[in-house]
C-alpha cells in the first residue's frame, strides 16, 4: 500500500529506480527525458514513461518546470514514487498532471529496477 | 489539507483557472508536506524566469496564465537569461531573445517588481523577524530563514508562484517547526568563502530540513552567501543555525577529508578560460570590497561579474563600477553565473569561479569544466 497519494491516477509500467535523490534542473533533459548528469546513477538513461521510483527531489525550485516541461515534450515518466515528498516534485507534477505516489518504507524497498507494477 | 469554503470554491474553478491552478499547486505541496492549513504570506519571491531554464513549455505556460492571473502580494522574481545592455556582445539567436521577452512581459502583467535577482534580501528592506514570506530561489530561501529570521519553505518555481497569486502558502515544514535535528561540527581551520561554500554542499547531502552548524562564530555576508547557495543545490536543507549546543540528535562532522570529497567532485579544471563572479549575484558590499583588492591591478583574462541592476546603479554612483572595469571587469544585471545561457561550451572550455553553485550548474547544465578558487586566490591569480 502506498502511504500517501500526492497526485492522483491509475498507472502501470516498467519500474526505473534509483538510490540517489534527483535534481531535476541540473540532471535530465527536459525536452528527450535523459538523465544527463554524469554522476548519477540513472546517468544515460531515459524516464519517459516509466514508473520513476526514487527518494527524493533535490536542489533548484526551478526543477519543478523540467517536470511539466517533460510532460509538454512527450518525455515525462508516466508515474513517480518517492519515499518522501518535496516541493519541486510536488508541485511540478500536480501541474504536470503526473501522479505521484509516497510509499511505505517497505514497499520502496520491495520495488525493484525493471519491475512492471501498478499503482493508484 | 483544511480549506476554507472559499479557497475550496478557488479550487473548484469557480473563481478562474488561474485560481484553480494556484490551488491545485497548493493542495499538492499542502499535502506533501502534513499542512493543516493555509497562512497568508507576505511576499513571494518567484523563480522560473530564464529562458535557458523553463523552455518553451514555461514560457507558453506562464503567457497563459498571465491572461487572468494577477499577483497579490509583493512580488519579485529570479534573474533572466541576459542583461538587455549588452546581449549583443553574447551571440544569443532571435529566438532565445524573443522567448526570454515573453516571460518577462508574462510576468509584468501579472504585477511583477522586476528585480531579476536572485538577492532579493540585498536589494529590498526585509520584513520584520517571524514574517512569512515564499522565496522560491533556493540561496534566498535559506537566507531569509537563517540570516533574516523570516519563515518559508524551501519552496519550489510553482509553489512560489502560487503563493504569489493567492496570498498564501501550506502551513508546514519550516514555517511551523525549524528546529535543527542535524549538527555539523565545522572542523576545518581558516576558512573562507569556497570552504563554506563546500561545508553547505555537504551539508544539503547529510541534513533534512534545517541543521545547526557548530564551531563557526559568525559569517560575513560572502561567506553567508556562499554556504546557502550551495545547501540549497545538493539537498532539501532550507535553514542553518550556528550554534554549538543546538541539542540535535545527529552529529557529523566536516573536515579536511570530507572538504576534499566535495572538492574533488565539482572541481573538474586546473584553471579557467573565463572568470564569473556572482552565483548568487554580488552585493554592494562586495562589489566595494572587490573593487579595493583589484586597486592597482587588471584582470589578465575576461572577468563577468553579475548583480542586480540597483546595485550596478549604487556602485556606479559610488565609484565602485567604474573602478572594476578599470580592472578588466564586465557588469552584468539581470542574470546570473547559474544556468547563465552567455557562458557556453562555442566558445569557453572552463571556467574559473568561487561559487559552488555556479560550479555545479556550469558543469551539469552548460558543460563546462570548472576551476574553483576563493576570491582572493582568484585577484592573486588572474591578474597582475
Amino acid at each position: 500500500m502506498t502511504l500517501k497519494t500526492i497526485v492522483r491516477g491509475k498507472v502501470s509500467g516498467k519500474v526505473v529506480k534509483s538510490n540517489q535523490p534527483i535534481n531535476f534542473l541540473g540532471s535530465v533533459d527536459k525536452k528527450t527525458g535523459e538523465v544527463t548528469d554524469q554522476k548519477h546513477d540513472l546517468f544515460g538513461k531515459k524516464i519517459a514513461g516509466s514508473i520513476l521510483v526514487f527518494p527524493n527531489g533535490i536542489g533548484s525550485s526551478v526543477g519543478a518546470y523540467t517536470i511539466y516541461s517533460l510532460k509538454s515534450n512527450n518525455s515525462a515518466p508516466a508515474a513517480m514514487a518517492c519515499q518522501k515528498a518535496d516541493l519541486t516534485v510536488a508541485s511540478g507534477c500536480a501541474l504536470a498532471n503526473i501522479p505521484l505516489f509516497i510509499l511505505s518504507p517497505d514497499e520502496y524497498d520491495n520495488m525493484k529496477d525493471g519491475d512492471e507494477v501498478s499503482l493508484g | 489539507m483544511e480549506l476554507t469554503k472559499d479557497e475550496e470554491k478557488s479550487l473548484n474553478g469557480e473563481h478562474g483557472e488561474a485560481l484553480q491552478t494556484a490551488y491545485r499547486i497548493l493542495s499538492a505541496t499542502g499535502e506533501a508536506t502534513d499542512a493543516e492549513k493555509l497562512v497568508p504570506i507576505h511576499w513571494a519571491h518567484v523563480s522560473g524566469v530564464n529562458y535557458n531554464t523553463i523552455g518553451d513549455a514555461g514560457e507558453e505556460f506562464l503567457a497563459g496564465l498571465s491572461k487572468n492571473a494577477k499577483f497579490r502580494v509583493r512580488t519579485t522574481v529570479n534573474p533572466m537569461g541576459y542583461d538587455k545592455d549588452s546581449v549583443e556582445k553574447f551571440g544569443l539567436d532571435e529566438n532565445f531573445i524573443q522567448k526570454q521577452e515573453s516571460i518577462r512581459a508574462s510576468y509584468k502583467k501579472m504585477g511583477v517588481t522586476p528585480s531579476f535577482s536572485c538577492i532579493p534580501y540585498e536589494v529590498y528592506d526585509m520584513p520584520q523577524e517571524g514574517t512569512q514570506v515564499a522565496f522560491a530561489e533556493t540561496n534566498a530561501a535559506i537566507y531569509a530563514n537563517s540570516v533574516g529570521k523570516l519563515k518559508t519553505n524551501k519552496e519550489s518555481a510553482f509553489s512560489a508562484l502560487a503563493s504569489a497569486i493567492t496570498g498564501k502558502s501550506p502551513y508546514s515544514d519550516l514555517r511551523k517547526d525549524d528546529s535543527p535535528t542535524m549538527s555539523i561540527a565545522m572542523k576545518v581551520s581558516d576558512p573562507n568563502e569556497l570552504t563554506f561554500g563546500l561545508l553547505g554542499y555537504f551539508a544539503g547531502k547529510v541534513a533534512d530540513k534545517s541543521v545547526a552548524i557548530s564551531g563557526v562564530k559568525n559569517l560575513d555576508k560572502r561567506c553567508n552567501k556562499s554556504l546557502c547557495a550551495s545547501m540549497g543545490t545538493s539537498g532539501t536543507c532550507g535553514k542553518f543555525v550556528l550554534d554549538d549546543n543546538s541539542g540535535a540528535s545527529e552529529k557529523v562532522d566536516f573536515d579536511e577529508k570530507e572538504m576534499q570529497k566535495v572538492y574533488d567532485e565539482l572541481n573538474t579544471a586546473e584553471s579557467g578560460d573565463l572568470i564569473t563572479l556572482g552565483s548568487p549575484q554580488l552585493g554592494l558590499e562586495e562589489m566595494n570590497d572587490l573593487a579595493s583588492m583589484l586597486k592597482g591591478r587588471a584582470f589578465k583574462k575576461r572577468c563577468l561579474i553579475f548583480c542586480p541592476r540597483p546595485i550596478q546603479e549604487q556602485a556606479r554612483h559610488l565609484g565602485y563600477a567604474g573602478q572594476l572595469e578599470s580592472a578588466g571587469c564586465e557588469l552584468l544585471s539581470d542574470c546570473c553565473t547559474c544556468l547563465t545561457p552567455l557562458v557556453t561550451k562555442k566558445d569557453v572550455d572552463s571556467v574559473t569561479t568561487n561559487s559552488i553553485k555556479g560550479a555545479y550548474y556550469l558543469k551539469n547544465s552548460n558543460g563546462l569544466d570548472v576551476n574553483l578558487k576563493p576570491l582572493s586566490e582568484i585577484v592573486r591569480d588572474e591578474t597582475s
